[in-house]
C-alpha cells in the first residue's frame, strides 16, 4: 500500500516520556518519533518493556499514571496536543481517537450492557442522539459479526465470549467514527481460532471505514496480517522501521532479524515403551459441571508430551488431577505403573516429590515476600532434608542449571525480569528431583527471545536429567518445537493423540485441521487466504 | 544459532530497584508522611514514654491518700485531687500505663484468636470456613458492650477476664478483616504449590500468607486498639472494668463526674473530669491519623507524585 501521497495525521516528534519508579524518574520512551498516514495501519513490536503501550497512549497524548509525557510534540491532524488543556484533549479521546485494550473483560463495566457502553462517548461527545447512536451499533455489531446483532446490545460483560468481548470493543471504538483507533495487543488473550475472526474483524472495519491505527503487539505473525508498516521498539528506542514486506523479507538490523527468527528449535521427535505416567479414563468435575470426559494420556519417561487445545479444553484440569488437586471421579492416575491417590492430602512426601509443576505466571507462583533464597531452598530443605552448608550447596547449583549465579540468593522476586522468574519456578520444580514435570504455559507470558531461551533450558535439563515433562500450552509452534508426543484436546475430550510428526501430517481431525490453520503465519495476504478455507473447517467441526 | 548470541538469562534486566535496608525504607517513607501523621507519632510516642516511666514521673503514688479530697488545682497538687484525696495529675500518668497496657494485650489476643482462625478458615475453606463464619457471624450479631456487660458480670471484673472477654468479642471483627485479605492470597499459586509440595497449614499460615497480608492487618491494629482503648473506658466509667485502686481513665471520668457541675463556681474544678477524658480523646485522634496515613500508603490509593 502506497502512503506517499496521502496526508499525515499523527505526527510524534522526538517523545520523550519518563515513568517513575524506585524515587526517581527514569526516561522509558528516549526519543521516539513515529508518523502515521490517515487511513494506515502501524504496527508497534517489541518486548515487554520496550515501550510500546506508552508510546501508543501517548498518541492521544495520555500518560498512565506514575508517567510523563516529559518532551517533544504529538501533531494530530495540524494541532500540537501537548500544548493543549487537558479539556480540549479529552474532546479527541473517544471522538477522534479511540482505543481497544488488551483486555476486554477488564475494560468493560460489568454493571452496564454493551450497548450502553458502546455509544457512551459517541453521546457524551454531543456527537450524536442516542437513538442514533443505538442503531448505529447494530450496524457496527453486525459489520462485526457478532452474532445477533439486534440484541447482543442488551447484553451484559460476562454473558458473551472473550471473542466476542474483544469484537464489540472494537464497535464501540469505531461508533465515533475516529480517525485514529490505537489497538493495544487486542488479540493476545485469545485463542488462535477465534483470533483469526477478530483480526478479520478489526481488519475489515479499518479498512471500511478509511480509519487510521496503531496496532500494538508482540506476535509478529499478527502485526503482518494487520500493518502496513511496522515499527520495531527495544528499550524505549526505535530500532526501525519499515513497510510490511520489507522489514518481513529484509530487517536490516541484528535485534529485528533475532526477533523474525527465533522459533528455530528443531527436535526429532521419539516416544518410548516405558510409561512414567498413565492416565486412564479420567472423568472430573468443578461440581456439577463436567469438564474432562473419559480422557487417557501416557508419557513416556524421559520424554516430552504436549497438551495442546484453546481455553476451555480442560488441559489445566488435566495437570490439576494429575498433581491432585482436583480428585478424579472416575479412572485411574498411574505413576511408574503404582495408582496415584486421588486426594492431594493422602499423598505421600515421596509421591508429590516426583510430580512438580510450573504455572504460567511466575509472578502469582512465587511468594513476593520471599527471597529467591528461601523459594528454592524451602524444597530442598523439605524434600531431600539438607540443611545448612548443604543446603545452600544445593541452591546454588541449582542455580547454576538455570544459568542464573549466587548473586541472586537474596533478591526478591520483584526484582527479576520475566524469564528469570520463569527461571527460579524451574528451579524451584527442580529442587524436588523430580520425575515428571508439569508444565502449564510456562512460556506463554513471555517475550520471544526469552520463550526460546526458556524452551532450551528444558530441553537441555531433560537431556542431563531424564526428567519427563507435560507441556501444557496452546501454542502450536512451541509444541513443535519441543515435544515428541502431542495430545489434541477439545471441550474436555481428546481429539487425537500421536507422536508429533503424525499429528503434524495430514489428515487431521476436523479440530485439529481447524486449530492449525488458525495459527497466524509470517506472511502477507495469509489472513484472507485463511479465511476462506476456515468456513468449511468450521463447518466440518459440526 | 546467531539468535541467542549474547543472550544471557543473567543478563535480563529486572525491575530498576536500589536495594536499601529496612530502616533506609522506613526513613524515605516518613520524610514523605504528612504533619498529620507526625503529630499522631508524636503523641503516641510521649504516651508511650509517659506510661513505661509513670513511677518516675508522677509526683505522688498511684493510691497514695493525701489530707484533702477535692483539693483545687495549683499548690501541691496540679490539677488537685479526687474525692478520697488522691493526686489527679499522677493518677493520669498512672492511668496511661493501666489503660494503655490493657488494651494493647487485649488488641493482641484479639488479633492472635481472630487471625488465627481467619487463616485456618481461608486455607482450609469448606466446612471448617461455613462453621467458623457462621459462628462469627452469630456473636456480631449480640451488641457488644450489652454482651461484655453481661460476660463481665458472670466471671467477675477482674482483669484477666476483662481482657479476655473484650478480646474474644473483638477478634470476630478481625476475623472477617483477615479472611477477607487472606482469600485473595490463598488463591495466588505460590500457595497452591505450598500445598502441592505438602507443606503443613502452620507453614502455610505463617510463611506463604502472613507477610503478603501483613499492611491490612497493621492498620486494623492501629484502629482495633482505639475501639479497644474506648470500650476499656466505657466499661470503667459503668464500673465493670478496671477496679479502684487501680489509676484508670474511664473509672478516672465517673469518680469525678460530679464536679462538672462546679464549673460555674470553679471553671477548673468543673474541668478536672474531662482531662481523662480528653486523654482517651487525643490518644485515639492520635492513633487514627497514623492509621489513615499507614493505609494510604499500603492501599496505593495516594497519587504518586
Amino acid at each position: 500500500m502506497s502512503t506517499d501521497n496521502k496526508e499525515v495525521l499523527l505526527d510524534i516528534k522526538n517523545m520523550v516520556i519518563d515513568g517513575f519508579s524506585d524515587e526517581k524518574w527514569h526516561e522509558i520512551i528516549k526519543g521516539v518519533d513515529l508518523t502515521l498516514h490517515k487511513g494506515e495501519v502501524l504496527g508497534l513490536i517489541g518486548e515487554s518493556g520496550a515501550g510500546k503501550s506508552t508510546l501508543g497512549l501517548a498518541a492521544m497524548a495520555f500518560a498512565r499514571p506514575g508517567c510523563r509525557l516529559t518532551s517533544g510534540e504529538i501533531w494530530f491532524d495540524g494541532v500540537d496536543l501537548m500544548k493543549q488543556s487537558e479539556a480540549e484533549k479529552q474532546k479527541l479521546r473517544g471522538a477522534r481517537i479511540a482505543y481497544v485494550a488488551q483486555s476486554a473483560a477488564a475494560a468493560f463495566n460489568p454493571a452496564h450492557t454493551l450497548m450502553e457502553q458502546t455509544i457512551e462517548a459517541g453521546v457524551r461527545h454531543g456527537l450524536v442522539s442516542a437513538e442514533e447512536a443505538r442503531e448505529d451499533a447494530k450496524k457496527l455489531f453486525a459489520s462485526m459479526d457478532l452474532p445477533d446483532p439486534n440484541n447482543i446490545g442488551d447484553r451484559f460483560p460476562h454473558q458473551v465470549s472473550g471473542g466476542q468481548l474483544q469484537r464489540a470493543m472494537t464497535a464501540m471504538a469505531m461508533a465515533s467514527r475516529p480517525d485514529l483507533i490505537i489497538f493495544d495487543e487486542p488479540t493476545t488473550a485469545l485463542d488462535v481460532t477465534t483470533q483469526v475472526n477478530v483480526l478479520a474483524a478489526m481488519r475489515s472495519a479499518v479498512e471500511q471505514f478509511g480509519t487510521a491505527a496503531i496496532y500494538i503487539t508482540h506476535d509478529l505473525a499478527v502485526v503482518a496480517q494487520m500493518a502496513d508498516r511496522i515499527k520495531v521498539l527495544r528499550y524505549g528506542n526505535e530500532v526501525e522501521e519499515a513497510d510490511t514486506q520489507t522489514m518481513l523479507t529484509s530487517p536490516k538490523e541484528e535485534y529485528t532479524k533475532s526477533l523474525w527468527s527465533v522459533r528455530s528449535i528443531e527436535k526429532e521427535g521419539k516416544t518410548a515403551d516405558d510409561k512414567i505416567l498413565e492416565i486412564k479414563g479420567i472423568t472430573a468435575a468443578y461440581g456439577k459441571v463436567p469438564v474432562l470426559k473419559d480422557v487417557s494420556i501416557a508419557v513416556s519417561r524421559g520424554k516430552t508430551v504436549s497438551i495442546v487445545g484453546e481455553s476451555g479444553s480442560g488441559k489445566s484440569t488435566t495437570a490439576r488431577v494429575i498433581t491432585g488437586l482436583l480428585p478424579q471421579l472416575e479412572g485411574e492416575v498411574l505413576f511408574n505403573g503404582e495408582p496415584l491417590p486421588p486426594k492431594l492430602k493422602d499423598r505421600s512426601r515421596d509421591q508429590l516429590q516426583r510430580v512438580q509443576m510450573i504455572y504460567q505466571s511466575a509472578d502469582t507462583a512465587m511468594n513476593p515476600r520471599q527471597t529467591v533464597g528461601e523459594i528454592i531452598g524451602r524444597p530442598v530443605e523439605f524434600y531431600t532434608g539438607k540443611r545448612g552448608k548443604a543446603a545452600h550447596q544445593r541452591v546454588k547449583e541449582l542455580l547454576e542449571m538455570i544459568e542464573l549465579d549466587e548473586s541472586f540468593l537474596d533478591r526478591l522476586p520483584g526484582e527479576l525480569s520475566g524469564g528469570q522468574k520463569q527461571r527460579i519456578c524451574i528451579a524451584r520444580a527442580l529442587a524436588a528431583d523430580p520425575e515428571l514435570i508439569i508444565c502449564d504455559e510456562v512460556t506463554s507470558a513471555l517475550d520471544q527471545i526469552v520463550q526460546e531461551g526458556i524452551l532450551k533450558l528444558l530441553m537441555n535439563l531433560q537431556e542431563e536429567l531424564g526428567v519427563s515433562y507435560v507441556f501444557i500450552t496452546h501454542d502450536i509452534a512451541t509444541v513443535r518445537a519441543i515435544s515428541d508426543e502431542v495430545v489434541v484436546m477439545y471441550q474436555g475430550e481428546v481429539v487425537e493423540q500421536g507422536p508429533k510428526e503424525a499429528i503434524f501430517q495430514p489428515p487431521h481431525p476436523a479440530y485439529t485441521e481447524l486449530l492449525l490453520a488458525s495459527v497466524p503465519e509470517m506472511e502477507i495476504g495469509w489472513l484472507e487466504k485463511t479465511l476462506s478455507t476456515l468456513g468449511e473447517k468450521r463447518a466440518a467441526m459440526g | 544459532m546467531s539468535t541467542s548470541e549474547g543472550y544471557s538469562a543473567k543478563d535480563e534486566v529486572g525491575q530498576v530497584r536500589t536495594r536499601r535496608t529496612w530502616l533506609q525504607r522506613t526513613w524515605i517513607e516518613l520524610k514523605k508522611a504528612p504533619p498529620t501523621a507526625w503529630m499522631g507519632m508524636i503523641v503516641i510516642s510521649v504516651y508511650l514514654l509517659v506510661a513505661l516511666f509513670a513511677p518516675i514521673i508522677a509526683p505522688y503514688g498511684e493510691a497514695e491518700i493525701t489530707p484533702i479530697p477535692y483539693a483545687p488545682w495549683g499548690g501541691d497538687h496540679f490539677f488537685g485531687t479526687d474525692q478520697i484525696g488522691r493526686d489527679i495529675l499522677s493518677r493520669l500518668i498512672f492511668g496511661a500505663r493501666n489503660t494503655i497496657g490493657i488494651a494493647l494485650a487485649t488488641t493482641f489476643l484479639a488479633f492472635l484468636i481472630g487471625g488465627g482462625f481467619a487463616l485456618m478458615a481461608a486455607i482450609s475453606r469448606g466446612w471448617v470456613d461455613q462453621v467458623l463464619s457462621r459462628f462469627v457471624d452469630i456473636l456480631m450479631a449480640i451488641p457488644s458492650l450489652i454482651f461484655a456487660l453481661m460476660l463481665l458480670s458472670i466471671f467477675g471484673s477482674n482483669v484477666i477476664s476483662l481482657i479476655c472477654i473484650i478480646a474474644v468479642l473483638d477478634s470476630t471483627r478481625v476475623f472477617r478483616l483477615t479472611r477477607a485479605v487472606a482469600m485473595n492470597v490463598v488463591v495466588m499459586e505460590y500457595v497452591e504449590a505450598a500445598k502441592l509440595r505438602g507443606e503443613g497449614l502452620g507453614w502455610i499460615m505463617r510463611r506463604e500468607i502472613l507477610p503478603n497480608i501483613m499492611p491490612p492487618l497493621v492498620a486494623e491494629f492501629g484502629l482495633r486498639f482505639c475501639f479497644v482503648f474506648l470500650t476499656i473506658a466505657a466499661l470503667s466509667f459503668l464500673g465493670v472494668g478496671i477496679q479502684p485502686p487501680t489509676a484508670d481513665w474511664g473509672s478516672m471520668v465517673r469518680e469525678n463526674a460530679s464536679l462538672i457541675q462546679f464549673a460555674q463556681f470553679d471553671l477548673k474544678a468543673g474541668i478536672t473530669p474531662l482531662l481523662p477524658a480528653a486523654a482517651i480523646a487525643i490518644l485515639t485522634i492520635a492513633v487514627n491519623f497514623v492509621v489513615d496515613w499507614f493505609l494510604m500508603k499500603t492501599s496505593g490509593l495516594r497519587d504518586e507524585h
